[in-house]
Parts: C-alpha cells; structure tokens; sequence
C-alpha cells in the first residue's frame, strides 16, 4: 500500500513525542491512514453445515494499529494483575486472559455496544473491550469501592451495563443459557442486536449448553456461542488437524496419564481445569458439537485478530438470519488456570515459548504494521511503553482507592430493600436499616 | 382424621362463620378495611414502595376493599384467579413474558396459563424443551436486559434442576454488579404434598431456597391473595418465587372486580384471636381453620396468621400478635428440619423472647420423604386433631 512515505513523515518529524502517541501522529497523516487495507487470515476456516467466510479481511491501518493498542494494554493489564496478586493485593481467585487477547479485540471490532457479550470468569480483558477502564478493573480486582462492581464481586463478576457487557459468572457453564436469554431478549425488542456467549472447551460438556442451545435453535434466537478453546484449561488437544504436534501433544498426554494435574490450594476441579481433553470430550470438536446448528471453526485463527473479526461479523449476519450459530476460537492461554495453577505441570515451557513466537496475537499485528509500513518499530515501542505506563497509573490511583464502607455490605441485596434490620455478629446493635 | 382433600368444602364451611369483633375478618364476603387506608394507595399505585418511604414490614396484614356491599365482584377458582392476575400484567406491561413446559398451546399443566398463547402469541408465552437449568438461566438473562419473564415450573421439584441457576445468577447477581443488573423475574410453581404423588413430586422448596441472599419468597393459599401476590410478584424488581400448592388450585372465591395488588412483605391475618397465635402458610392454612373451629368450640380463641411472605419474615404483624397473645404454634408443611418453620421460630425468639410464656411450638411434616401409601401420606403433614392437640398443650 502507498503508506512508505508516512513512515518517513513519522521518524523524521521532530514533533514526535514519545508519550503523544503514535496513534496521535497517524491521525496527523493524511488521508491514507483509513484506506483500506485486505488481508488474508493465515489460515481458512472450517466450516460446518455453513459456508465458511473469505479469508479476505478488509482492515485499515488505524484499526490495525487500535488493535496493537488495545491488545498490548490487555497484556499488559494481565501482566500487572499477575504481580499485583503474587504481592498479595489480589486474593481470591485471578484468572488471566493473556495470550487469548485476539478474541476479545477482533470480536469487539465486528459489533456494537448493543450487542451482547457475555462471558465466564476469565473477564477482564473482555470487560476492558467493553469500554471498561484500567481504574475499575484494578480498584475491583483490588476490592476497592472504584471498582466496576464496588469491590463487592472481585475477579470473576465484571460487568458493565452500559457496555452491553453481562459478566463475569464464576460457575462453569452458567452463562451460556443467561446468554441465550439476552438473546431472547434481543428478538423480543427485534433489536437487530445479537448476544456472543463464550465458554471453554471445559464448559463444553455441560448439559445446560445443550440445553440451551437446543432452545436457541428451536426459537430462533440471535445468539452466537463461542468456545475459546485454549487446550489447557483442562485440555491437550489432539486435534487431529494438527500434524506436526501431534507427536508433542502425545508426549505430553503420555505423561498426564501418570501424573496428576491438579490446582494448587488443594481444590481440584473435576469439571476439566486439571483434566486432559480427552478424559474430558468424547468429541473435541467443539464447533460441532451443535450438529443441527451450523459451526464455523478457526483453527489456529483465535490468535489472529483478523480472523476473529471476520468470524464474528459474519456470525453476527448469520444469527441475524438464521439463528444461533457456534464459533470455536483456537486460542491459548499463557498463564495456568488460575493464579494457583503454574501452568507448567502439564505443558512444557518449550511449548509455551512456542506458541509466544508463532502465534502470539500481538507479534502478528506487529508484523503487519511494520511490514505495510503504517508504523514504525519505535512507534510500536512507544505506544508500549505508554500503554505500560497507562496501566502503572490505574494501580496507584486503584490502590489510593477505599475499601468499601462497612455499610456497604447490605447494600444492593435488594433492588429496593425491605426495611429490614441488619445486625452485627452479636446481635445486639442494628449496623444498618435497609433502606 | 378428616382426609383432608376437599379443600373446597372445608373452605366454604369455615367461611360461613361469623365472628364478631372490632376487626371483621375476611370470610368470603365481608372485606377488611385497613385502620390506615393503605390498601387504597396499594391498588390504585401497584405494589411499587414508591408512596412510602420505608417498606410495607411495619404494615398490618389485611385485605380492604372499598366497595361497601359483598356482592359485587365474581367468583372464581384459584387457578383462574393467577391467571387473570397474570394476563392483567401481561396486558399491562408488553415486557412480561411466560415461560415453562407446556404453558403455551397446552394452556398449562395447571391451566395457570390458559388462553394466553393464543392471546399474547409465541413469543410471549413460551413453551420450553424440558431444559429447567436453560430455561431458568434464560429467564434471568432476559431480566438482565430489562424483560419480565415469569419462569413456571411444572412442579417445584423440579426447579432443584434449576438451583444454580436461581441461586447464583438471579439471587446475587445484583449484588456482584454492583447494581448494575436487577432481576425483575418471578418463578413460580405448585409444590407442596399432594395427593399420593410420591416423594419427588412432592417437594417443599421453600425450605431449600430460603437461605439464598436477594430473593424474595411467596405462598398464596387463596384465589384472593394469589392473584393479588402475583401482580405485585411481577411488579416488583427484585427476584420473587411464588409458591403455590397442588392441592389448592381448586379452591373457590369471590374476588373483587377492580384491580388489586397485595403486598410481597406482608402477612395476612385470617382471624384474630386472643389466646394463641397460629402462623401457618399454604395448604396449612386450612387444616389450621379446621383445626379453629374444634378450637372455638372447646373454648379457646386462637388467632390465626397466614404469614404469606416467606421470606423475608412480616415480623411486624407477627410481632403485634405476639405481644398480644404470649403464645405461639407454627404450623407447616416443610419438614422439621431446616424448614421455614425453624427460621421463624429463631426469628420470633431472638425478637420477641421477653414476650413469650411459653416454649414456641413448630408442628411441620415428618422429615421423611412422602411415601406413596394414603395412609402414610396423611401422617407425614400435620392433621388438624394435632393442631388442636398442641394449641391444648400450649395453652395450660
């Protein structure tokens, strides 16, 4: 594309400043900073009973670049959240989203607000897609009153009204029929809205899924299921489309066989997280799991952000029509589990590093904006180290933020509440009186 | 014993009584009016809390009615009174929406929901594949965009299918978003023992839904307060489970004709007394009536209290009839142990303990499930020969 010259106007300019933002300094460009631009995902998409869209995604280079952003703040956020909860400051649980950011960012970048997006309790960066800010995330992870739900739902319950984003569920599997509601809900209004529903490839096997994915199909709801399916929830996958890996995935299930996978704290968690797949899945093929609803698979493609956005416009467009519809995202996740979960009793750290300089999400749009020339190693670094600073700054201002007043914990139990007296432990002094 | 299924004629009989007193009781015919008129505001604004500050748990427990002469109104059956109470907020409101196994073209296991489909259309009286957990998780995504559904379940046994669902997502999701979501869903249901059902269909939920934070949890036991629990359930904003009973269903009275709404935190009185107050909820409702009459012949005045809201305890009527009395049974159908009656035996003695002459006596079914044999049915729930039985033994 005709953009070299831009690159030249950039380093050369001495306006440049670090902190302004490369961002800023492609606004400044001309035109050509929103021509288009076509790319093709690196790999097609499986499609079943559907036709698969083109691999052909029309882009542009300040989307491009808003992605490189938004997903480098995402990582970076995760990365905070790690430390911050390894100092103490999060407690609980804290399930990270990094290397996963692809589908949050691409499946941002096909819909609107109004539509729905619901999702388990790997949330924070999804809720950050839906216009959360850096402040409510750490003040709640933190329990502090700034957060998205008061410091009164930690990690697992973010949600943001506005945003169209409904959380944030902490048991496995029971978002999916919430999500197939807010699609009710949506046909209901004939809103022309749709609900994306996401899930793990550990939810999968919950009967509630099928439930309501029966349902979805027989009312002809909106509703798009997705399953992120990053293999180490629970899971090796041994997909059979992936033949060079194949002989690593087996090694590895070789010695799950005899060791035991477990999250640390004691808790084991039988519905996957510490399970191979195919202890777990009679069928990994998630994407097809519906059978009478229509499935599109990216494989591999959960880490291309371009993929995801095509995936989800024409889920979005199908949905519309047709009715629900399910999208595997291939994707992985670098962290365990969970915080109590190393992540390396069950995959080798070779493979970890692996997948980072292969497939990870924001190496690849890296790429492409140095090799379409929109922006520049520099600028890249730049709009990093800003993003690293946005994120040092919501902690501090997060962690200057109240715990919540004592009374706050009967507030919000009910809508309005019913007059009734809340007493201390002892029984004797009324704390509060519902309003 | 009596057998006690023929709730219509125990109902009709009772209600010929006339009891004179200051206060006339509900007896079919004659309706209360409120000493502070609330009643008034109630029907013309809706259950909404919007005219008082602080809410209805210090309001005094009865129905009024503004029309002075006892004929007006229609008669009606309790199943017919719920589903006029539902068609009336259905009519009302375009955001309220029926969903359940067999309420569509059916009309309703129980014909709650009769006439609506063909009335309202498809996708506002919803039949659903026998999914309880999906359906129920889709009743309360629905309520978090702002629709009202009302989730039936075919018998409340079953919505123990639905407990994650009912517990985490519709109790507490207003609380874990900070208040960003409110959950406007009633879930409703016959529960309750019927009649040589057999254990698993006949299952007293409220003991098991009780302790879930941000619900609220209703009995109606009459065509008059059932319609009025009903709108109020769908009016309000927070999460109500109304329980009905399977035996009850047939039950006829006269209602008034202009629209009423009852209040979700109230109780009812259903006969003032001085010697004794009975609370009891449900089908209870009547063995206690029964129970009444034998009492008043053999001299005792019992005052007797249909509690209504299950949660969260109307400790305010109850704690007036307390004070009066000093004596107090509760009657129930949940089992002995963990049951409504335990946590409003703890209620009553932690508030009015200073009050009481006399250890508070809980009579509530055998902690066993309901075995098939009519026999053994009847002695699993309380008889009213043990009412009386007890109220003698409280009384000496």
């Amino acid at each position: 594309m005709a953009l070299s010259r831009l690159s030249h106007r950039a380093i050369g300019s001495n306006l440049f400043k670090p902190f302004a933002a490369a961002a800023a300094a492609v606004s400044s460009r001309p035109i050509s900073s929103d021509a288009s631009l076509t790319i093709e995902t690196s790999v097609p998409f499986t499609a079943h009973n559907c036709d698969a869209p083109s691999r052909s995604v029309a882009t542009s280079p300040s989307e491009l670049l808003s992605f490189f952003r938004d997903m480098a703040l995402m990582r970076r956020m995760e990365i905070a959240a790690d430390s911050l909860y390894k100092a103490k400051l999060i407690r609980g649980f804290c399930h990270l989203y990094d290397g996963q950011e692809a589908v949050a960012v691409g499946m941002e970048a096909a819909i609107t607000r109004r539509d729905c997006i619901i999702t388990a309790y790997r949330d924070h960066c999804t809720f950050l897609g839906r216009g959360g800010t850096l402040l409510e995330v750490f003040a709640e992870l933190m329990g502090r009153r700034d957060g998205c739900s008061k410091g009164k739902g930690g990690s697992m319950h973010f949600y943001r009204k506005e945003g169209g984003f409904y959380g944030g569920h902490g048991i496995v599997g029971a978002q999916v029929p919430l999500g197939c509601g807010l699609a009710f809900a949506q046909k209901y209004s004939k809103d022309e809205t749709v609900t994306f529903a996401l899930y793990g490839d550990g939810a999968a096997n919950q009967g509630q899924l099928f439930e309501a994915l029966n349902i979805a199909a027989l009312w002809d709801l909106p509703a798009i299921l997705v399953c992120e399916n990053n293999h180490f929830v629970s899971v090796l996958v041994l997909t059979l489309g992936l033949e060079n890996s194949k002989l690593e995935y087996s090694i590895i299930a070789l010695k799950l066989s005899f060791g035991r996978i477990k999250c640390s704290l004691g808790l084991v968690n039988t519905d996957g997280m510490g399970t191979a797949e195919w202890r777990a899945a009679k069928s990994p093929a998630y994407y097809k799991r519906g059978d009478y609803v229509p499935g599109l698979k990216m494989l591999v493609d959960g880490m291309d952000v371009l993929a995801v956005k095509q995936a989800c416009k024409f889920a979005k467009e199908h949905a519309l029509k047709n009715g629900p519809l399910i999208l595997e995202m291939d994707t992985y996740r670098y962290h365990g589990h969970s915080m109590s979960d190393p992540g390396s009793t069950y995959r080798t750290r070779d493979e970890i590093s692996g997948v980072r300089q292969e497939r990870d999400p924001i190496e690849r749009v890296r790429k492409l904006l140095l090799s379409h020339d929109i922006a520049s190693e520099k600028d890249l670094k730049d709009i990093e180290k800003e993003v690293r600073k946005e994120v040092d700054d919501a902690i501090a201002k997060a962690k200057e933020s109240p715990m919540p007043d004592p009374s706050d914990l009967f507030t919000n139990v009910y809508v309005k509440g019913l007059g009734v007296e809340a007493f201390g432990a002892d029984r004797k002094v009324v704390r509060a009186t519902l309003p | 014993m009596a057998t006690l299924f023929h709730p219509t004629a125990a109902f009709s009989t009772s209600h010929k009584l006339h009891i004179p007193s200051p206060i006339s009781v509900r007896k079919g015919q004659i309706f209360v009016v409120r000493s502070d008129a609330r009643m008034n505001n109630l029907i013309s604004r809706g259950a909404h809390k919007s005219q008082t500050q602080r809410l209805l748990t210090n309001a005094v427990a009865t129905k009024a009615d503004n029309s002075s002469s006892s004929k007006t109104g229609h008669e009606l059956l309790l199943f017919e009174a719920l589903q006029e109470g539902l068609e009336e907020e259905m009519e009302r409101d375009p955001r309220v929406c029926v969903m359940g196994e067999d309420v569509g073209h059916y009309g309703g296991s129980y014909k709650v929901t009769k006439g609506l489909a063909p009335k309202f259309g498809d996708l506002r009286v919803l039949d659903t594949p026998i999914a309880e957990n999906a359906f129920t998780g889709m009743g309360i995504g629905a309520a978090m965009t702002g629709l009202r559904p009302v989730v039936e379940g075919m018998n409340m046994g079953f919505l123990l299918l639905a407990f994650n669902q009912i517990s985490n997502n519709c109790g507490m999701l207003h609380y874990t978003s900070g208040g960003q979501f409110k959950i406007p869903i009633v879930i409703r249901g016959p529960g309750g023992v019927g009649r040589q059902l057999g254990a698993e269909h006949s299952q007293r939920l409220e003991s098991y839904f009780q302790s879930i934070p941000g619900i609220q949890m209703v009995a109606c036991s009459t065509p008059y307060n059932a319609k009025g629990l009903m709108k109020a359930a769908i009016r309000s904003e927070n999460p109500v489970i109304l329980f009905e009973h399977v035996l009850l269903y047939n039950l006829k009275e006269r209602i008034p004709d202009e629209e009423y709404v009852l209040s979700l935190e109230e109780a009812e009185m259903v006969r003032p007394g001085e010697h004794v107050t009975i609370l009891t909820y449900s089908r209870m409702r009547y063995h206690v009536m029964q129970a009444a009459k034998t009492l008043v012949n053999k001299g005792y005045d019992p005052e007797v209290i249909d509690i209504r809201s299950l949660k969260p305890f109307d400790l305010y009527t109850i704690g007036n009839s307390v004070k009066k009395t000093h004596r107090v049974l509760i009657v129930e159908e949940c089992m002995r142990t963990g049951g409504i009656g335990a946590s409003l035996t703890a209620a009553i003695t932690e508030n009015f303990n200073d009050y009481l002459d006399a250890p508070i006596i809980c009579l509530s079914s055998q902690d066993v499930p309901t075995p098939y044999a009519g026999t053994l049915e009847e002695w699993t729930v309380v008889q009213p020969a043990q009412i009386v039985t007890a109220v003698e033994q409280l009384c000496q």
